[in-house]
């Protein structure tokens, strides 16, 4: 590392958080999220059209509020970073419209740069103030990267040279599974924390709802892929029919059942991936994350394979800025050139574009 | 001098002078290509013109009426930059500024394309002593067969159909209002339209 890390301000607007941050080098120094979470609640999911409305209010707001808590002056800058792609193409281009009209008022270069690759930057980032910071990550390792926009599971050689795409889901995302599922089941959005809160006292193996592409046949075709879609139908066939027969519907050990079944799926994949390779590193990423049980088991799993897990903390684990001004960091650090002012919104910009 | 950018339908950005006019301008028709081209723009207008950002006195912006995605691209790309500038946003509505380029004395009806058979429109009576339009009504939504009924005047109007905002015009625009102590638009997205969505109505049975 040079003798002054670089300085790098990151913006993220690939879903429904409008997230800044500020990073130097490996030191987070800001991380400011405005989440339109509250204004989808009615609609059960992510509106396109809703979160880019209010990416275009939120923006300037959190730039000063990260300004002011990182104590940065936009001078000091060395660069600015902004997620180009995947994620939501209306809300990837407030992002971007703003980030090169900023880089340029400042006459920084600018760096777009890969969201899924963002999560795993996340890990590069001490935390503010909590106490020794834990040893750099090693590479290569696998990442397990599961939200309500998306389920992937990575193989990472090198951050910022080498990044391969093992799996990823086939139809829904993890989080919109849970969602979907908190919503046949009366519990509000975001279905996540509400499925949490259901499960806990419910039995995990009171039913066995399908893990998706897990028989002989689907692993051959899809090893690293996932499905929610038929897991979903699944614990719906399971309610109506419990309904139909006038029974009153176990909620705790259905949320608990289905649960299981998506934290069971989404470790064996992510596992199975790390022996194939001979990787004894599994980092997660996203919001799902913040699902208890899938940390718990994915330290049961991690620790009989003796995998060694990292997770970075909770609010750098969700959308956020942070995680792309420390991917920007990493560039600028490595001598990368800056991007093209060019460049677009990608909403399926795959992970071995790492910088666009 | 002010920085102007309108994504209202295509992308334009210019630099211009009050005295000295549109020094720069760069515009793109394509309606899908904002986030792309917006960022070379002002940068070729700056270099274009030879002004310095710390010579802007600030950034005039079209709020709309426009197709969202892209009219985001323009306000948010304005807001940033003059953030990062530390100067005001100026924002101006997009309709004004194609009847201010035209500078008509006699009634106008500016309509331009909303998408999914609708129409944008905003009827000007004139234009002022300096050369301001007058807006007598609108910016609207409606469809292209209900705009005789949603605008009752219509006969004696000039009817208008733009396919373009030029960031040159909205920036003089910009320039005479901030000159004749007239108020600028509102700071707010002209959409015109709610969001996209329909309520669900609970889940539904899969067997
Ligand atoms: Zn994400």
């Amino acid at each position: 590392m040079s003798a002054r890390e670089p300085l790098v301000l990151g913006i993220e607007t690939s879903c429904d958080e409008t997230g800044i941050g500020i990073v130097r080098g490996t030191t987070l120094l800001a991380n400011v999220i405005a989440s339109s979470m509250d204004e989808h609640a009615r609609y059960g999911g992510v509106v396109p059209e809703v979160a880019a409305r209010a990416h275009l209010e939120a923006l300037v707001p959190a730039l000063k509020q990260a300004l002011a808590e990182s104590g940065v002056a936009l001078d000091e800058l060395d660069a600015i970073a902004v997620t180009s792609g995947p994620g939501l193409s209306g809300a990837l281009m407030v992002g971007v419209g703003a980030a090169k009209a900023l880089a340029l008022s400042l006459g920084k270069p600018i760096y777009a740069v890969n969201h899924l690759v963002g999560h795993v930057g996340a890990d590069v980032l001490d935390s503010v103030g909590s106490g020794p910071s834990r040893p750099a990550i090693e590479y290569p390792t696998v990442a397990l990267l599961v939200s309500g926009g998306h389920t992937s599971l990575l193989l990472v050689r090198d951050l910022i040279s080498d990044v391969e795409l093992l799996g990823e889901t086939i139809d829904d995302a993890a989080g919109e599974a849970f969602d979907k599922v908190a919503r046949l089941l009366g519990l509000p959005y975001p279905g996540g924390p509400e499925i949490d809160r259901a499960a806990a006292g419910g039995d995990p193996t009171a039913i066995r709802f399908p893990r998706g592409l897990s028989n002989p046949k689907d692993v051959e075709a899809h090893r690293y892929d996932f499905s929610f879609s038929g897991l979903k139908t699944a614990v719906a066939r399971w309610v109506e029919k419990a309904q139909d027969a006038g029974e009153a519907v176990p909620i705790a050990d259905v949320a608990a059942s289905f649960r299981e079944a998506v934290a069971d799926v989404l470790l064996t994949k992510a596992v199975a991936a790390c022996i194939d390779h001979g990787i004894p590193r599994l980092l997660l990423g996203g919001g799902v994350v913040a699902n208890a049980r899938l940390r718990e088991l994915a330290a049961e799993r991690c620790a009989a394979n003796g995998i060694e897990l990292r997770i970075p903390p909770l609010d750098l684990c969700t959308d956020n800025g942070a995680m792309i001004a420390a991917l920007g960091a990493q560039l600028v650090a490595a001598g990368r050139a800056p991007s093209d002012f060019d460049f677009g919104a990608d909403s399926t910009l795959p992970v071995t574009s790492i910088q666009a | 001098m002010l920085l102007a950018i309108d994504t209202s339908a295509g992308t334009s950005v210019a630099v211009v002078d009050r005295e000295g006019g549109v020094l720069a301008e760069h515009t793109e028709l394509d309606t899908r290509r904002h986030a792309e081209v917006i960022g070379t723009f002002i940068a070729a207008c700056l270099s274009d013109s030879g002004v310095a950002v710390a010579e802007l006195s600030g950034v005039a912006v079209g709020m709309g009426p426009g197709p969202f995605t892209g009219l985001r691209v323009g306000i948010a790309a304005a807001r940033a930059f003059a953030f990062g500038a530390a100067r005001p946003v100026v924002p101006v509505i997009s309709h004004d500024a194609i009847a201010y380029e035209l500078g008509s004395a006699e009634p106008l009806l500016v309509v331009t394309d909303a998408r999914r058979r609708e129409v944008y429109w905003s009827a000007y009576s004139g234009i002022d002593a300096v050369g301001l339009p007058l807006r007598a009504a609108g910016p609207g939504l409606t469809r292209p067969d209900e705009l005789a009924a949603t605008v009752p005047e219509i006969d004696g109007y000039r009817r208008l159909d733009a396919a373009s905002v030029s960031a040159g015009a909205l920036g003089m625009l910009a320039e005479t209002l901030f000159y004749n102590r007239r108020p600028f638009a509102v700071d707010e997205a002209l959409y015109l339209r709610s969001p996209d969505v329909t309520l669900s109505s609970g889940p539904k049975r899969v067997s």
